[in-house]
């Protein structure tokens, strides 16, 4: 089959590579329809992170329709239109059965690698370094996806593709960031950050009763899109001193919640191998301002994937603040259901995130318009079924 | 207690089982979201924790909170691993009761131990 694999510090290119097996039970197989970047790719992309391999498939969010299935798959059969959560989660260890598949137990091939970082084993993911118990991406014409009952859902009939898609993970991560961070009606909310991920938070902190919802990005065509489809209000922080603007909005207390959304940094340079295990990220601005920004007693909630250590982090303002600072990564179970119940009512609409749709072969032109944020791009989603440009 | 909680008689060795307080020294330890006498079914050792054999010795004792189990091993002072393992454990041994003690977990959560996807050389389609 066709998949779209690293081939190096910024490059990826199509190859041919075997079709996926069904290796368990509970595994089925997907023949992906829709699949789009995402910012937690770009270190990936760039080289940063330690295991990724040349040949690894990237791709994290993703949909399409069932072509195969284990005899321990029971929620789906061939023909399923699903969409398909971004980590793999068994459902049956403790974590999962109290609410929590992001901290699965049984969901890496690997764990010793997430355990020599972070002293835990954390669950792998679609799109991931192999080497470091990761699964091959959506980005191909065919997926294995283990756990199947656990982390694929059917798709609810007048849920188009282009929304159900970022059911995958940037919905799940806007609403597990709104949850987390409490979000409760009369809230006030700042997110840092207004690509799909910030947006969909934006519009989750919304649908829960948040009174006001502030976002703060860089990019005007994303503060744009952002007033069109979530109602929040802007800060443009290039023209703005944020804790005053923030301030200033809030009555002098500072946002209830602040989250951030915009991710890793990149400035376009390869580390070598040694860096990519060793080296520090870039400092996360976007953080530093939400610690120094939140009210008293607040809470920060930080989504961003950060391939490295960060140092000089402000923790006398959270101790002197008492504030409460949440990490997440992002997982659909228990929330994708709720999610696509929204979506088919109306109430959550994403397709206006999939600003390019390119053919797989176009895969490398996708992440660069994505990674330097050029012609509006704000997710470039690819379809394996479109045919190639010329 | 390991035999009333399986209602069977233990076949390991009872020296090696232990139900009280946790003990300490040497030991890695798994959390199973599963009653004891699913994770020892009839006093019998799990796989693939079966096959390290009396190299080491396992443990079990409830995990507080309704968590499921504790399932405890650790490669016996001076014991050498048997067969394959031994070779798979190099320089750490104690590396091959993690993963043994991670396969018993996972099969004992979902029915079964996730496999990787096979490479191009085991599907016979490299070069």
């Amino acid at each position: 089959m066709r998949a779209l694999c690293w081939t190096g510090a910024g490059r990826v290119a199509v190859r041919q590579v075997p079709d996926p097996e069904l290796r368990n039970g509970h595994d089925a197989i997907v023949r992906v329809r829709l699949s789009s970047t995402c910012g937690g790719d770009l270190p990936l992309l760039a080289g940063r992170a330690p295991y990724l391999a040349d040949g690894d498939v990237l791709g994290h969010e993703f949909l399409g329709e069932v072509v195969a299935v284990g005899p321990q798959v029971h929620r789906h059969r061939v023909g399923d239109r699903v969409v398909v959560s971004s980590t793999v989660a068994c459902g049956s260890c403790w974590q999962c059965r109290s609410g929590a598949p992001w901290c699965c137990d049984n969901g890496n091939l690997v764990p010793e690698a997430s355990e020599l970082a972070y002293g835990q084993a954390v669950p792998g993911a679609f799109g991931r370094p192999t080497a470091a118990g990761g699964f091959a991406g959506g980005h191909a014409e065919y997926v294995r996806v283990p756990y199947a009952d656990v982390g694929a859902y059917g798709i609810p009939e007048p849920v188009s593709d282009e929304r159900a898609l970022f059911a995958a993970d940037a919905a799940p991560a806007g609403w597990l960031a709104a949850e987390l961070g409490g979000v409760h009606p009369g809230a006030v909310v700042a997110v840092w950050g207004a690509g799909a991920v910030g947006q969909l938070t934006a519009r989750a902190a919304s649908l829960l009763g948040a009174d006001r919802v502030i976002i703060l990005d860089p990019l005007e065509d994303r503060l744009r899109m952002a007033r069109r489809h979530t109602a929040a209000e802007t800060v443009d922080p290039r023209h703005a001193d944020i804790p005053a603007e923030l301030r200033e909005r809030t009555g002098g207390r500072g946002p209830d919640i602040c989250v951030e959304a915009v991710g890793p940094a990149w400035d376009g340079r390869p580390r070598s191998l040694a860096g990519r295990f060793t080296g520090a990220a870039e400092r996360p601005r976007a953080v530093y301002e939400a610690v120094h920004s939140c009210r008293k007693g607040g809470t920060v909630v930080v989504l961003g994937e950060f391939t490295g250590q960060v140092d000089a982090f402000p923790l006398d303002a959270v101790g002197a603040k008492g504030l409460r600072v949440r990490g997440a990564r992002p997982h659909g179970a228990g929330q994708v259901p709720t999610l696509l119940e929204r979506m088919a009512r109306d109430e959550l609409r994403t397709e206006h995130l999939a600003t390019h749709r390119l053919p797989l072969e176009e895969g490398a032109r996708g992440y660069a318009l994505f990674r330097d944020r050029r012609d509006g791009c704000v997710r470039a989603v690819f379809s394996p079924d479109l045919p190639p440009a010329g | 207690m390991l035999a009333r909680l399986a209602g069977a008689r233990p076949r390991v060795n009872p020296a090696d089982l232990h139900t009280g307080a946790p003990p300490a020294g040497g030991w890695e330890v798994v959390t199973i979201n599963r009653p004891p006498n699913e994770v020892l079914p009839g006093g019998r050792r799990p796989e693939p924790l079966r096959r390290l054999g009396r190299a080491i010795q396992v443990d079990v004792w409830p995990a507080p909170a309704g968590r499921g189990t504790e399932l405890a091993a650790r490669i016996r002072p001076g014991a050498t691993l048997p067969g394959l393992a031994a070779h798979v454990a190099g320089d750490d041994p104690a590396r091959v009761v993690r993963t043994a003690l991670r396969q018993a977990k996972q099969f004992a959560e979902t029915g079964e131990v996730l496999r990787a996807d096979r490479s191009p050389i085991d599907r016979g389609l490299a070069g």
